[in-house]
């Protein structure tokens, strides 16, 4: 039997050593393994632990949307209502052209929106096309919105733990 | 890229799977070679039409913390303080957005401690204001682009 700790501690050595990517070996679990010491058993078992309990989102490519056509990349932001905001967000993240959906708080003055959702598309005005659907859909229950559309990318990376 | 290309991005966006020989398992499916496939993803990496392939975490569950921040950067001043943001190992994505608050960027961090001390970092080092969003409720996360 491994204990709690041992395995908060193993699944922590496994994220470390993964959160660049896996290896593009023919074994990359084995690679990993090799690395901490461990089987690749383990390596794949904790793994599956992390995918199961949702630690782990998914494994496989990132791919860069801009490299793909998906040069317009919307970040729609909308006034809700604090009672209703619960009810729109799932409506609004349920559609096929939300990529990301969420409530965030409110900075007034200088920010009233509260909810914000990623829209994706291969041109500026398909997305602003989009966004107005979504506008049309909610109706009265949008007191305002506005579009930022990314101009560039400064950095990407995926989540790093400090390796000490 | 080229239709092979185009199947690898297509199904790989998750459920790699967990076995010893993994891209032999994916190159069946896609009928190629394991070498193939390998060639493939590193040219692709290389050549930045992806960038990442490996588990993807989700650092809330992990036990950190994550939070969308915006800054009102002068665009005099745009070159400088992405070097400044930039450089803590905390911020995970930066993008450039056409608003007044034109830099928007996540940090993960290990702890909620960790959060709030990188947003104070950001002040000192910038002397600018850093708005911080934190994720109130999530409704959906998932996106599978199709190429």
């Amino acid at each position: 039997m491994i204990d709690r700790s041992h395995k908060d501690e193993l699944d922590r050595r496994i994220v470390l050593a993964t959160q660049n990517g896996l290896p593009l070996d023919t074994q990359p679990y084995h690679w990993i393994a090799k690395e901490l010491d461990i089987t690749s058993e383990i390596v794949m078992q904790r793994m599956q632990v992390m995918l199961d309990d949702g630690r782990i989102r998914r494994i496989g490519v990132v791919p860069n949307h801009y490299r793909l056509g998906y040069t317009a990349n919307g970040m729609s932001v909308w006034d809700i209502a604090d009672d209703e905001i619960k009810a729109i967000g799932k409506k609004v993240g349920e559609l096929d052209i939300v990529s990301h959906c969420y409530q965030r708080p409110r900075h007034l003055p200088d920010w009233p929106y509260n909810m914000f959702a990623m829209v994706h598309g291969s041109s500026r005005q398909e997305v602003i096309d989009k966004v107005a659907g979504i506008a049309n859909m909610l109706e009265d229950k949008v007191r305002s919105y506005d579009i930022l559309f990314s101009t560039r990318i400064l950095k990407k990376t995926g989540l790093r733990l400090s390796g000490d | 890229m080229d239709s092979l290309d185009r199947r690898i991005i297509n199904t790989m966006q998750g459920d790699f799977p967990l076995v010893e020989r993994p891209f032999k398992e994916v190159a069946t499916e896609l009928e190629t070679s394991e070498n193939e496939l390998i060639t493939r993803l590193r040219c692709m990496l290389d050549d930045g039409v992806l960038t990442r392939f490996g588990p993807l975490y989700n650092a809330e569950k992990m036990g950190g913390a994550l939070s969308l921040c915006a800054m009102c950067v002068p665009a005099e001043r745009f070159d400088e303080v992405v070097e400044q943001v930039n450089a803590l190992p905390q911020v995970a994505h930066n993008y450039q957005r056409d608003h007044a608050m034109n830099m928007w960027f996540v940090l993960a961090t290990e702890t909620d401690t960790e959060l709030q001390e990188t947003l104070t970092t950001i002040r000192e080092k910038t002397s600018l204001d850093v708005f911080d969003f934190p994720k109130l409720e999530e409704f959906y996360v998932g996106l599978n682009l199709q190429v």
